[in-house]
């Protein structure tokens, strides 16, 4: 990590140097190198830096589930966690999800049952369930539902989404790996 | 945003000086409450000394207890066998808490410092709230208030703590491992917190720079029974308006030992030592959980929009013990 002296603060303490953050993390199987503001989010960083807009940006805030991806392959939320936290990291969105004409088993599912309408939280849902099957809470509607609660969809998709879920869990899970 | 230094602590002692310090320091784990409202503007620290890659990893077992690291996250703490098997009450206090998403990210040591919930609290433009502007007055007494805490509160702080799990540890006994630059000590969890009708602003008693590296949970003897029960607005992903764990050992017909916590009622997670004292030594019956719940409910201190959570209590503190003991009305 090197650090480039770069901005000046003077707040309530000393003035002090702030220096950008040099990051490199694996991003859906690829090196990457961010070098940034140490207040870039990891959302800020896919989206604006790395240029990986699948991952949506909601509430920013932690409460809504749109900006789910992996780290180190358990799904978190990319609005509460810093850039500069994801050195070494292994980082997987919804771009590396599946590829053109071969969707992931889950994108399927979600096409076949409607499992959105304005398709905003959907990257989330998908990268929510992913992990969902994976972490093998599948066994129920509820059990679905309850371990979904992190992923809010606007449009009350939610139904579908279950039903989504629940056939590819019924299939055997997703053997398409991320 | 502030801006602010992001600091990589290489060890504990790094970290633990580099914060006692640096009175503009904050440690960073999860970041789920620290991120949150650095966002916000209610914290804006000038130093970020991120903790994660410390060695307070994970869970020792020992014969009566067990020792949770600092940065053991919540889902991994819900998934140790021995928590499933001789403590639910923690893992169900736990997986009824955030998210996945939030609860892979969150960090044991984080849970029990995280900040209320208090939307005055959280919304800077807000003028009145003693515990980010001290002598400012409370919003929220005046105020829509809901979330907030009607047990060891007064009329300048109502602010809830709103952790699910330090509902359970306070019942449990649970005993906070601490390292400052001076060494270390350890506390128990029920001493550990502050009552906001104290001082709104000290909400526990670490001192700057403080490091909490663990957390020692007693194991429940064999045989004892335990739950957790949350009600909420919404069915899930949702904080408690109102929540109890309780703990029993019920030998002959007799309750032998109680431990009880409430949560969504407190300005700390609440330890309802009067009603453990109704129920040790009667009989496990719907009466004297009433008389319990009356005695646990006898201080409350309420606004208009939080007066039902007396009741709430009462009626949730009831249902949780006769469907650990499997009592019915
Ligand atoms: C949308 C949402 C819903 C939530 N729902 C619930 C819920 O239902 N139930 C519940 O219980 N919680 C809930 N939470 C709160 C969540 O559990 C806490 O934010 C989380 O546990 C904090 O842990 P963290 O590791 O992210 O801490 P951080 O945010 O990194 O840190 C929190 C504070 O503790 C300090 N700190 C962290 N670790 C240490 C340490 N080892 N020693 C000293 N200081 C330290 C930090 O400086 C900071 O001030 C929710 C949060 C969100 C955002
Ligand atoms: S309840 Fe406490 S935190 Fe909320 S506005 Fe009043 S003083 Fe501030
Ligand atoms: S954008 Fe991250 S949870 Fe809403
Ligand atoms: S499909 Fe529109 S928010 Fe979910």
């Amino acid at each position: 990590m090197t650090h480039v002296p770069d901005v000046q603060t003077t707040g309530a303490g000393a003035p002090r140097t702030v220096s950008e953050v040099t990051t490199t993390l694996t991003v859906n199987g690829e090196q990457r190198t961010v070098s940034a503001d140490p207040r870039v989010t990891l959302l800020d960083a896919l989206r604006d830096r790395l240029g990986l807009t699948g991952t949506k940006k909601g509430c920013d805030q932690g409460a809504c589930g749109a900006c789910t991806v992996h780290v180190d392959g358990k799904r978190v939320l990319a609005c509460l966690t810093l850039a500069a936290q994801c050195e070494g990291r292994e980082v997987a969105t919804i771009d590396g999800l599946g590829r053109d004409g071969e969707p992931h088993p889950l994108q399927k599912a979600f096409v076949d049952h409607d499992g959105f309408q304005c398709g905003y939280c959907t990257p989330g849902q998908i990268m929510s369930a992913v992990a969902l099957l994976e972490e093998g809470r599948t066994r129920t509607d509820v059990e679905i539902r309850e371990f979904m609660s992190g992923n809010l969809c606007r449009c009350g998709a939610y139904p579908n989404i279950v039903a989504a879920i629940r056939q590819v869990a019924s299939e055997g899970g997703s053997d398409a790996r991320l | 945003m502030r801006a602010f230094e992001y600091v990589r602590a290489a060890d504990v002692d790094a970290a633990v000086a580099t914060v006692t310090d640096d009175p503009f320091a904050s440690y960073l784990a999860g970041g789920t409450t620290q991120v949150d409202l650095m966002k916000d503007g209610v914290l804006a620290p000038e130093r970020l000394v991120d903790i994660t890659r410390l060695p307070l990893h994970g869970i020792e077992h020992g014969p009566d207890t067990i020792h949770v690291g600092a940065l053991t996250t919540m889902e991994e703490l819900a998934a140790d066998p021995t928590v499933v098997a001789r403590l639910p009450i923690v893992r169900e206090a736990l997986l009824l808490g955030a998210s996945t998403q939030l609860r892979n990210m969150a960090t044991i040591g984080g849970n029990l410092l995280q900040r209320t919930r208090c939307r005055y609290f959280r919304d800077p433009s807000v003028p009145a709230c003693n515990k980010r502007s001290p002598g400012s007055g409370c919003a929220a007494v005046t105020g829509a208030a809901r979330m907030h805490a009607i047990l060891g509160v007064s009329d300048r702080c109502i602010a809830l703590h709103a952790s699910d799990v330090a509902v359970a540890l306070v019942a449990l006994n649970a005993v906070v491992r601490i390292q400052g630059d001076q060494g270390r000590r350890s506390v128990p969890l029920t001493e550990f917190y502050l009552e906001s009708a104290e001082d709104p602003v000290a909400e526990n008693m670490l001192a700057h720079g403080e490091l909490i590296t663990g957390i020692e949970i007693p194991l429940l003897p064999e045989g004892a029974r335990s739950g957790y029960l949350k009600v909420r607005d919404r069915v899930s992903y949702e904080f408690a308006l109102v929540s109890a764990g309780v703990a029993l050992v019920i030998e002959d017909g007799v309750i032998q030992d109680a431990r009880i916590g409430l949560g969504g009622v407190g300005s700390k997670p609440w330890r309802a030592r009067s009603a453990e004292e109704v129920l040790i030594g009667a009989p496990p019956a719907v009466e004297t959980y009433r008389a319990a719940a009356a005695a646990a409910l006898a201080g409350a201190w309420t606004v208009p929009g939080t007066a039902f959570k007396v009741e709430l209590a009462q009626r949730t503190l009831v249902r949780t013990l006769q469907n650990v003991t499997e009592v019915s009305s």
